[in-house]
């Protein structure tokens, strides 16, 4: 039986040549001392960046109808989460990689009723004030056509939406008990309950906070802020953070399809992106057995610069 | 009881195999073959060096829990130590993962020393993606939020919320650590036991 030819990207040959010393715990030593001093100099140099999160109740002062319009969203079914699709809801079908709807496959597994868990469960938090006990029965109470119907009047005159002497007006008729519910829920928001009632309904003790970020990402509020720190996905996105700090540059590659075709205006970008990172990460594992690929090194030669010194004794 | 009994204990067989495949002087050698002379070496150890100050300035962020250092000065500093740690981490990571890629450094029987690196690498990724959610600043409320569209798009959302702070959080104190520290030392033991890949051998045409 003959040998096996020597392949040269798969094979190595065997290394005859001479022997350095080499202390390896004196390296690792020293590697810990210089990196180690290294970061300290960076942190002392640059800090890191700690900009506060902003809150139901700061985004519902600073903007009042922002948050207003977002909570009718919620009752409307027009806001990102109310439309969004498993893990949250049934209400679209979600993203599909060709015929596949990973996703929806994987099920609804967080519900998410955005009218309930945004609106009406936290009103009904609320304790005394019988305007607002009467509004809430009136909605509970009416057939789901009824609500439409006020939901429907009120999103028409939404776009008058105007916020003076503390109240949110809506030049609407047969709205049912919607003004109530959207200004006594302004107010529970700017008083701070909101933040705590979305929070804290599952229990005392909760480290969850699905719910009040999903809300918040519903509005506009916390986009323009992301905008003004350049943080928006067409700004590079989630590889960044707040500040002129380097973020999680190693995201660059994930960042970058985001920014071209066809994923910029592809409607299932998100999974698209994924399953090209995905395949791509999969042949950076399996690059040893992939013909071609695992040549570049040998064809491309930079090898020569990293070993020049042992070809110029050679 | 019989030498072949003990010779057939597990316990016996493990330390055989083990004292076979990495002996002492293979574990921590004291000479190296003379072409690994380079710069790039540097960045393996160093990759090293900086995931052990992520870990030690972890540790000391732990133990005052996960907001103290929005209130405390000291805390402030130890977080961008944290931080500083895993930007020279992730630099000497990637130039280390290129370096042994132009060396074509799974050659030799060193495939699995090529795979664990890279599945190093991704769990690192996942492990600093979970600690930039669970800062519980605006920079976590604006990446769980942007993030959580492309996993929820995977369906992995499903059973991995980027918007559920105790879950992250115990990802990247737990979990994603334990995972990236034993891929470590797993890739450094594969380094240990099949040592640095040679340079190509251009004298016998092996490289064109």
């Amino acid at each position: 039986m003959s040998p096996r030819p020597f392949r040269p990207d798969v094979d190595a040959p065997e290394y005859t040549g001479k022997y350095a010393p080499y202390d390896i715990i004196k390296e690792g030593t020293i590697a810990l001392v210089v990196v180690g001093l290294l970061v300290v100099l960076l942190a002392t140099l640059f800090g890191s960046p700690d900009e506060r999160a902003i809150t139901i109740k700061a985004w519902s002062n600073a903007d009042p109808i922002d948050f207003a319009t977002t909570a009718l969203g919620e009752l409307n079914g027009s806001t990102i989460t109310a439309s969004y699709g498993a893990p949250y809801n049934t209400a679209s079908p979600g993203q599909a990689l060709g015929p596949l709807h990973l996703a929806r496959w994987a099920g609804v597994t967080i519900p998410i009723n955005t009218a309930n868990d945004f609106v009406v469960d936290p009103l009904s938090s609320v304790p005394g004030d019988p305007a607002l006990r009467s509004a809430l029965a009136a909605w509970k109470s009416a057939a789901p056509q009824q609500r439409s119907t006020w939901v429907s009047h009120y999103t028409k005159g939404a776009p008058k939406m105007t916020w003076s002497l503390g109240h949110i007006n809506v030049p609407a008729t047969d709205v049912g008990p919607l003004p109530t519910m959207i200004n006594q829920l302004t107010a529970m928001a700017r008083s701070g309950a909101l933040d705590q009632a979305l929070v804290t309904g599952g229990g005392f003790y909760t480290t969850n906070y699905t719910k009040p970020l999903l809300f918040v990402a519903d509005g506009t509020y916390l986009a323009s802020l992301a905008q003004k720190q350049h943080l928006l996905g067409s700004q590079w996105g989630m590889m960044n953070e707040t500040g002129s700090y380097p973020g999680q540059a190693w995201l660059w590659l994930y960042t970058f399809w985001y920014q071209v075709p066809p994923f910029n205006t592809s409607p299932s970008a998100d999974v698209q992106v994924w399953a090209t990172m995905m395949f791509l990460s999969l042949l950076l594992l399996l690059v040893p057995w992939i013909p071609g690929l695992r040549s570049i090194p040998r064809k491309v030669r930079v090898y020569r610069l990293i070993w020049r010194e042992h070809y110029r004794a050679t | 009881m019989s030498t072949t009994e003990i010779d057939r204990q597990w316990t016996t067989r493990l330390r055989k195999r083990v004292a076979g495949k990495l002996p002492p002087e293979k574990l921590l050698p004291d000479t190296q073959p003379a072409y690994v002379s380079s710069w790039i070496y540097v960045f393996g150890v160093t990759t090293i060096a900086a995931l052990s100050m992520v870990i030690l300035s972890g540790f000391i962020l732990s133990i005052r829990g996960p907001q103290w250092w929005h209130s405390s000065s000291i805390g402030h500093f130890v977080n961008s130590l944290h931080l500083w740690s895993v930007e020279v981490f992730f630099f000497a990571m990637i130039v280390h993962l290129w370096g042994k890629f132009f060396m074509a450094a799974w050659r030799g029987g060193r495939t699995l020393t090529w795979m664990s690196g890279v599945v190093t690498f991704l769990a690192s990724v996942g492990a600093a993606f979970t600690g930039y959610v669970s800062q519980t600043n605006f920079d976590s409320q604006w990446i769980s939020t942007q993030a959580k569209d492309g996993i929820n798009a995977t369906g992995a959302g499903s059973v991995f919320n980027v918007l559920n702070l105790g879950q992250m959080l115990m990802w990247h104190i737990v979990l994603l650590p334990l995972v990236a520290v034993l891929l470590t030392a797993l890739h450094v033991l594969l380094v240990r036991i099949k040592g640095v890949v040679p340079p190509f051998d251009e004298k016998t045409g092996a490289a064109e």
